[in-house]
């Protein structure tokens, strides 16, 4: 198939090889070196989009990120579906597979069209707002619907069989942008030794030398990027990294970097040597300094129809000829307010096409630029603009008019010139992008008519970001700044030997934003300001009329600048529309916010490698195999891996989980049962000052607390409120060894840490996390004695190693620490070995145990059992806003000791004193059957109209095989006082559960069975 | 993500190696039961939440596990400076204040052109 | 006396020999394999289980003139930093102002805590041994830095990361010491529940790199 825009000669693509592609279903071809961009207008297609609100053809307007209309859905294979990718980035590979992402059945007859030119008066600005609004209720059943119509991409619904990463990267100078400015840039900070990190978002660096009409050092601009590229190269600290877009600029010249790897190559990340491949990588920069070389974006003019397919960026048309070798039209009209837009009509007259006529804003052009166009013959029409384009699918013909721009009106006749291709240029805008996603808002340069990047600690912007544009000062520009940014890191100073290149005289430029027409804005034909979210000019202007002064509200009233386009190309045009409505000026309106990312970022790319069997951490204790082979039930505690329950298999038949744990209860109330507490925190506490420091955290004593002996412990906040709770054992005069519950063995330490470090410096303690090194099992229930009896050496006799004891010995031939500690309520031995050991150990307990009918237990049952004696878990059946009074644990407060240990004062708050405070209590349905839901709300009168007052929750619930019934801790206001009062506990269902409050222990209330 | 000064490992790391603790140079009475309701709900709820010059703790928790205090801009998010436990701050907003006076009259210029500027943030 | 306990957790006595000890990451080598290296294999991969891992706190002074008495080893000078034996089998590693990381052969340990807690008589100081919580990952080769650059935030780049440095940071969601004992080689100091994390992250970090398991 023939590609009838294409040059003959001229552009940077292979003509040698051909690569085949389909584009909404129809082949075409390209060559290495097109984007899909290119070579879709290669190939004549003009349309590649319906707009986004009414439904227009929509054709390729820009060569670059700022493209509004070539926003393609990629990809072959449902797997492969890449939403959002811009027509004018992507890289053609054979193969390639692109569809437009609006359109309804297809771009070229679209029924939506229809609506859409209806919809001028149908859908203003705030239409969602005003039309969407009412009945709120029915907000879900629209956006369902506003969602399809609007398009712009889906995701794939199938896994992406391909992987991305993430790569931290660290350097002395980033420089954003290999354009003049950047090339320059990183050479200088190269040469003078310092770590560089070059990006560009191209396939190709050198960015608007690419395309260049100039020559450097006498030779064609690429000779001088290629040799600017090998030396580069050759720099050890120098990294390049193409197809690399600098997506956001975080606070510290922190800057993520989005680098597609394969995305050039083919749909999926092709293998390389049997390995898979990353397809695109995140690298998250931290840069010393960040040089700004994004360069600027040309800025069209907004006149009417001017998203008409042939409409395009007079910039945009040079880089199709220069750089691609594509014509995209046979007979042009450029409109333009500046010399520089004169480039595009002497490309596409030295490509042998037409141009038509050059419509120039300015009354006298007079630059060197102008001259060669009137040199080649060309007509140029002074102090006129294209007002409007005419045409459906492809322009027709542009109307030229004299325009008053001071005036807004136009002032002479309207001349229609037939043509196909209407290019403008209404000057450039730096890329301030990046600059202002650190929060510093742009600055307005009368001079340069544009925004300037504001300053930004160790950013230096050059060359295009800079409003710098003539090619020898850009070089310089870039290459002082790249010495600069060097020099910031401790590095020489670069002397420049620039290179020659012509200076070029230019005329001064004229500020016009928005072309006027013979018809008022409101009435007229549209005005395109955002193609992308198809906001016209007089939808600008209906919003400052609505009373939308500020930039921001007129930017989410209209959607001007939103998504992924992010104000890239008409966003100057807005402001300056909403100026000129307001009756102010640019600088005084501002601009809006831009945020990363800058283009489109992949999900994949986002997530890196944290995802699925790497999206956690899973804390794995040394008994974990253990557990995997005898078919546990994992809970996710923190990032700990715990065995849940252990349900056993029996004649092909699995226990459910209320089954496995009512065994596992009855196991250890009868017998014996065994619980890997491995997860547990422990802190080693050394020092002269433990045992005062002991006293100042717990709420409870710990001046008396012999070696051998074991104390719970509860911990609160210096607001009175319970937020840990364990056991520390004393192992000598000096020495603890603290336990803190699962989850708050991290929180624990850091906050011993903080009083010490803050508060107490001068206490003499140390505090260690030994978690990890010690391996942690419980043996429990009436057996346990007679278990470790045959496999320890310590003394086990009742008398000598009482409750509350810890003892050090052998146990399975390897040292181990046995406490007697308990949170059954059972007899218990909590076993500590080194946790190398423990694998040994926890084999050797199960050879000698089964006779005992020993039975592994998991947290569930270890819920229940603890539930039943009225035992907290701190987290669960307290929410920091529990005292100890609150638990009724009067008994681990030390009101007496001589310091005001942490929480003392806030227990005679009168908020901390008050009687009704939630206090904890059980609760026993009436109905045993019933287990309540944990979370549930109760309260005292179910007949009480609704909202019924609330007067505390449930925070543990289970069903115990040892009761026969259901039971629950709850808090409830006042509860100590109501010990036998029903409550009631209305559900989501309808049904009212009944429940008498009764004492939280529900077992064995004397504490016998712990202590035989 | 901020790049913080460790001052006792004696370089900058990543936020992520961080935990903010809060305002800084909060210190608890030194008798509590002498105090007030009124002084003790002081001490543990009321704190500072300045726009400008504002001193933090911080610790490095993956790291030397050490406290310590950072002066920090709430605007630009820049870090002033970083001190040891028991330091004083030497920027505070009353010298910070002082120090920008020199540009300060150009701030003023701009300020009803700034007022035009601000607008929602979302 | 420091009046601290120290207990002595060596196997000793007939049946010491039959007690199976497991490594931090014997599950993980179970489940997820050990890959052998290939010819075009860049980043290579190593336990060196059972050592002896003391933690020790306190002054500088004093802890200094003690390990010179007991080890003939100083603590580093400077923050951050890690001194290694002639042989390269006991190093101290610079963790806080007022803590170190002491690495010797396993079972030494105990020996070395008791002739240190001597040394150190009355003066305040904390030793724990941590030897069962947490253990030494080697990575080295041409692609080790490139691993490490997809795993941690710190800059590992020679410039920046000389031999005898070594830092505590954050390893993908995790945490780890890192430290640099030579020129080619890499030590991570794991945590031994997060050691299966670990090194299942390495692995996967290490593929492009064909990266290889010693054992």
């Amino acid at each position: 198939m023939s590609q009838p825009n294409r040059l003959k000669t001229g552009g940077r693509v292979d003509r040698s090889r051909q690569l085949t592609f389909t584009f909404n279903g129809q082949r075409y071809q390209g060559h290495p070196g097109d984007t899909l961009a290119s070579a879709l207008l290669a190939n004549g297609v003009d349309i590649v989009n319906r707009s986004f609100k009414y439904s227009r053809p929509r054709g390729i307007v820009a060569a670059g990120a700022e493209e509004p209309n070539g926003i393609v859905q990629l990809g072959s294979t449902e797997a492969g579906q890449v939403p959002n990718v811009r027509a004018t980035q992507q890289a053609l590979y054979q193969d390639l597979s692109a569809r437009s992402t609006n359109g309804w059945p297809n771009v070229q007859r679209d029924l939506m069209g229809l609506v859409g030119k209806l919809g001028g008066q149908f859908m203003p600005p705030g239409f969602y707002y005003k039309t969407f609004m009412a009945p709120a209720s029915m907000w879900l059943t629209y956006e369902k619907y506003i969602r399809k119509a609007a398009g712009l991409g889906r995701s794939p619904t199938e896994n992406d069989p391909d992987i991305y990463d993430h790569r931290h990267q660290h350097c002395d100078v980033l420089v954003v942008g290999a354009g003049p400015a950047g090339l320059s840039a990183a050479l200088a900070a190269g040469r003078a030794g310092a770590r560089v990190i070059l990006v560009d978002e191209q396939e190709e660096m050198g960015g608007s030398l690419l395309s260049s009409r100039e020559s450097i050092d006498d030779a064609p601009a690429t000779t001088w990027v290629e040799k600017v590229l090998k030396e580069l190269s050759e720099l050890e600290h120098v990294t390049l990294m193409p197809r690399t877009t600098a997506n956001g600029y975080h606070d510290h010249n922190f800057v993520t970097l989005h680098e597609r790897c394969t995305e050039h190559l083919a749909d999926l990340a092709p293998r390389a040597g049997g390995r898979r491949q990353v397809r695109s990588r995140m690298h998250r920069v931290r840069a010393g300094q960040v040089v700004l070389a994004s360069g600027a974006h040309e800025r069209p003019l907004v006149y009417a129809g001017n998203d008409v397919p042939g409409n395009m960026l007079a910039g945009a048309v040079s880089t199709y000829i220069r750089r691609y070798g594509v014509a995209p039209g046979n007979r042009l009209v450029l409109s333009t307010s500046n010399d520089d837009g004169y480039r595009s009509a002497l490309d596409w007259a030295e490509a042998g096409r037409e141009v038509v006529a050059i419509a120039d804003a300015r009354q006298n052009p007079d630059g060197e630029l102008v001259e060669q166009a009137r040199a080649k013959g060309i007509q140029i029409i002074a102090g006129s603009a294209v007002i409007e384009a005419r045409g459906d699918k492809r322009v027709a013909a542009a109307k030229v008019a004299k325009i008053d721009i001071e005036g807004f009106k136009v002032t002479g006749p309207v001349e229609e010139l037939a043509c196909d291709t209407i290019a403008s240029s209404g000057g450039f805008s730096p890329v301030v992008h990046l600059a202002s996603h650190t929060g510093s808002r742009p600055t307005w340069n009368e001079e340069l008519l544009g925004f300037m990047p504001s300053p930004v600690k160790g950013m230096t912007p050059t060359g295009g970001a800079h409003g710098v544009y003539a090619l020898g000062q850009v070089i310089a520009d870039g290459f002082k700044a790249g010495s600069a940014a060097g020099e910031a890191c401790g590095f020489e100073r670069q002397d420049a030997s620039l290179p020659k290149v012509d200076e070029r005289r230019e005329g001064a430029a004229v500020a016009l934003y928005q072309v006027p027409h013979q018809k008022a804005t409101l009435r007229g034909p549209k005005q395109f300001v955002d193609m992308q979210n198809d906001v016209t000019a007089a939808a600008i202007e209906l919003a400052t009329r609505e009373g939308f002064e500020s930039i921001e509200h007129v930017k989410r009233y209209t959607a001007m600048g939103f998504g992924t386009d992010q104000g890239k190309l008409g966003n100057i045009n807005g402001m300056a529309i909403a100026a000129r409505c307001l009756g102010r000026t640019i600088p005084e309106v501002g601009t809006t916010v831009f945020r990363p990312n800058y283009t489109p970022v992949s999900f994949g790319a986002i997530v890196g490698r944290h995802c699925g069997e790497l999206f956690d951490p899973e804390r794995y204790t040394a008994m974990h195999q253990w557990h995997v082979e005898n078919g546990a039930e994992f809970e996710d505690v923190g990032q700990w891996k715990r065995p849940w329950y252990f349900p056993r298999t029996v004649n092909g038949k699995t226990e459910t989980m209320h089954e496995a744990v009512a065994r596992e209860c009855s196991a250890v109330r009868e017998k014996v049962g065994i619980l890997d507490a491995s997860t547990l925190g422990k802190i080693d506490i050394q020092g002269p000052d433990a045992r005062e420091f002991l006293g100042r955290v717990y709420t409870n004593k710990w001046a008396k607390l012999a070696p051998g002996r074991v104390r719970y412990g509860l911990m609160c906040k210096d607001d009175g409120m319970v937020f840990d709770d364990g056991t520390t054992s004393c192992l000598a005069e000096n020495h603890f060894l603290m336990t803190t519950s699962t989850g708050g063995a991290a929180t624990v330490l850091e906050w011993l840490e903080i009083w010490h470090q803050t508060e107490w410096p001068e206490l003499d303690v140390y505090f260690n996390s030994v978690t990890d090194h010690w391996a942690t099992m419980t043996v429990t229930g009436p057996e346990a004695r007679k278990l470790m009896a045959e496999l320890t050496d310590i003394d086990l006799d009742k008398d000598s190693f009482k409750f509350m004891d810890w003892r050090e010995g052998k146990v399975a031939g390897v040292p181990a620490r046995v406490f007697r500690i308990s949170f059954t309520g059972e007899l218990a031995y909590e076993i500590n070995v080194q946790a190398n050991y423990a694998m040994h150990v926890w084999k050797k307990l199960f050879a000698h145990g089964d006779k005992y009918g020993l039975t592994p237990y998991g947290t569930e049952t270890m819920h229940v059992l603890r539930a039943e004696k009225g035992f907290i878990i701190a987290g669960q059946d307290t929410d920091g806003s529990v005292t100890p009074e609150d638990l009724g644990m009067h008994w681990a407060i030390g009101y007496d000791k001589p310091n005001s240990w942490i929480g003392k004062r806030a227990l005679t708050r009168p908020d901390t004193k008050r009687t009704d405070r939630k206090q904890m209590v059980g609760l026993k349905p009436k109905d045993p059957s019933v287990v309540l839901e944990e979370g549930a709300q109760i309260v005292f009168d179910p007949n009480h109209a609704i909202p019924m007052p609330m007067k505390g929750h449930v925070t543990s619930s289970y069903y115990s095989p040892t009761l026969q019934s259901g039971f629950a801790l709850a808090v409830v206001m006042g509860g100590h006082q109501k010990m036998g009062e029903t409550v009631y506990l209305p559900m989501v269902d309808g049904q009212v559960h009944e429940a008498e409050i009764v004492s939280p222990i529900f077992l064995d209330p004397k504490g016998e069975r712990q202590n035989v | 993500m901020f790049y913080i000064f460790c001052p006792y490992c004696g370089e900058h790391r990543e936020e992520e190696e961080f935990h903010p603790k809060g305002q800084a140079h909060i210190s608890r009475p030194e008798d509590p039961e002498a105090t007030s309701d009124e002084e003790w709900g002081d001490y543990l709820f009321f704190r500072d939440n300045p726009r400008g010059v504002h001193h933090e703790l911080w610790v490095h928790a993956v790291g030397c596990r050490k406290f310590f205090n950072i002066t920090r801009h709430t605007v630009s998010y820049e870090i002033l400076e970083v001190y040891k436990m028991g330091e004083q701050p030497s920027i505070t907003a009353e010298n910070y204040a002082a120090q920008q006076g020199a540009a300060s009259a150009d701030k003023e210029r701009n300020a009803s052109q700034a007022k035009h500027q601000e607008g929602v943030r979302a | 006396m420091s009046n601290a306990q120290q207990f002595d957790t060596r196997l000793v006595g007939e049946h010491a020999g039959e007690i199976a000890v497991e490594s931090p990451l014997a599950y993980s080598m179970h489940r997820s394999g050990a890959p052998k290296a290939k010819a075009d294999t860049t980043v290579t991969l190593r336990e060196r289980a059972f050592l002896g891992h003391l933690t020790l706190r306190g002054g500088a002074i004093v802890l200094d003139e003690a390990l010179r008495d007991v080890l003939g080893m100083s603590l580093p000078g400077e923050p951050l930093g890690l001194v290694q034996d002639e042989a390269g089998e006991r190093s101290i590693q610079w963790m806080s102002p007022d803590e170190w990381l002491l690495i010797v052969p396993g079972g030494e340990e105990f020996d070395v805590e008791r002739r240190l807690r001597e040394a150190l008589g009355d003066a305040h100081f904390a030793i724990s041994n941590v030897s069962g919580g947490q253990t030494l990952l080697e990575l080295e080769g041409e692609a080790a830095r490139e691993v490490l650059m997809k795993s941690v935030a710190y800059d590992v780049h020679p410039r920046h990361f000389p031999v005898g440095k070594g830092v505590t940071t954050v390893f993908a969601k995790a945490s780890v010491i890192l430290r640099r004992p030579s020129e080619e080689r890499w030590e991570l100091v794991v945590r031994r529940s997060f050691a299966d994390y670990t090194y299942r992250w390495l692995l996967d970090a290490g593929e492009e790199f064909g990266v290889g398991v010693e054992r």
